[in-house]
């Protein structure tokens, strides 16, 4: 067969939008804003074209991941109400297409972070992609409750990436906004899941929900939350912190821990009553939680930049 | 039979290709920008230049 006799018998032309859904645009973002305040915080000050090639190679990586993420998980995706829209389960995109795109993109973010920036970052960047897709994905998601726990590190290596493109190593910083979004990952989705249960029930996948029930579950989100809180206000103690980011991580903190030891209080037939109200409530907040911390990491960058220091703070890491 | 540029396929994927154009010339100015970039840096500073010049080799 030749171009010549090439006809498309397939109804729906996928469009460009589709493919750029493929990439999880909602996670490029947050992926984007990650990594850029890991990059910003740093040290070692970048030049802008650079800083912004940079990031654009860590979002591109992240959707690549996004892509061989659907294309794995396709099956489960069709069963499940949240994920059935998308654009492989839907029918909008081939499986093989979003592979095609997925290895594609991911070699060549990869290398263009390693001419861009440094063999670090590059390679840093080449491990969460395969950590996401193989390691998570492949491997854990389908195996076991503990999924989201080891998952959570793919999405918490951004930042890191970031501090790697400015500083060319990992600091101690760098280190400790990877615990927190490491950390940060199994209450916020646990939080979620709770409500969500039926979905990932549906498409047997092993969710602490599902196979150890709620209350394990709760007690889960509360013992997660007792570890992140050190993790989140010791950033703090370095160059990166002070006592801004003190004053707000511990405002911060004291709330998460409110709504977990609210939510551990809490059982099924309070979830009857009110629809899941605070587990929802919680879940948001987790978000909220995260954003504010890494936007207060991007305001004391800011303000170290003009020279603007409020106050002595102790650096003890 | 060649395949005609008045093909029904060019005008289904009409968007799709347009879109792809302005990323790939994206792409290009991104890489000349990054290159002009690099090259105004001093380069005596990065060993692992293209051009590196070692401070002896500047002072002949």
């Amino acid at each position: 067969m030749t171009d010549a006799t090439y006809t498309d018998t397939r109804e729906y032309e996928a469009q460009f939008g589709d493919y750029v859904e493929l990439l999880k645009p909602r996670v490029m973002r947050l992926v984007i804003f990650t990594a850029a305040v890991g990059l910003f915080a740093a040290p070692s000050a970048v030049h802008p074209v650079i800083a912004f090639a940079s990031i654009l190679c860590i979002a591109v990586g992240a959707g690549a991941s996004g892509a061989l993420n659907m294309w794995w998980d396709r099956d489960i995706d069709a069963i499940m109400k949240r994920t059935a829209g998308r654009p492989i389960p839907s029918g909008r995109i081939q499986p093989n297409e979003a592979l095609a795109i997925g290895l594609t993109l991911s070699f060549l973010s990869v290398m263009m972070l390693g001419l861009f920036a440094n063999l670090a970052a590059a390679g840093l960047l080449a491990f969460t992609i395969f950590f996401y897709a193989v390691v998570y994905s492949m491997w854990l998601k389908r195996a076991t409750p503990q999924n989201i726990v080891i998952g959570g590190a793919a999405g918490a290596f951004p930042p890191m990436i970031g501090w790697v493109v400015a500083t060319g190593s990992i600091g101690v910083e760098a280190v400790l906004m990877f615990l927190l979004i490491l950390i940060w990952t199994p209450p916020h989705f646990w939080a979620l899941a709770l409500w969500r249960n039926e979905d990932y029930k549906a498409a047997k996948i092993p969710m602490l929900p599902v196979t150890h029930g709620t209350r394990v579950t709760r007690r889960h989100i509360l013992a997660y939350t007792l570890v992140l809180i050190p993790i989140a206000i010791a950033p703090a103690f370095t160059q990166i912190g002070g006592s801004l980011y003190f004053g707000v991580s511990v405002v911060l903190n004291l709330i998460f821990l409110w709504g977990a030891v609210h939510l551990f209080r809490r059982n099924d037939e309070d979830t009857v009553v009110d629809d899941f109200r605070a587990e929802k409530r919680f879940f948001a907040f987790t978000i909220l939680y995260l954003f504010l911390h890494f936007v207060t990491l991007l305001v004391v960058a800011a303000l170290r930049a003009y020279d603007l220091h409020l106050g002595s703070f102790p650096v003890w890491f | 039979m060649s395949f005609h540029p008045e093909h029904e396929l060019h005008t289904r994927r009409k968007g799709r290709n347009s879109a792809v154009g302005l990323l790939l010339g994206g792409f290009v100015v991104l890489v000349f920008a990054v290159s002009i970039v690099k090259l105004s840096q001093p380069q005596s500073e990065d060993t692992h230049a293209p051009n590196y010049v070692t401070p002896s080799q500047v002072s002949e």
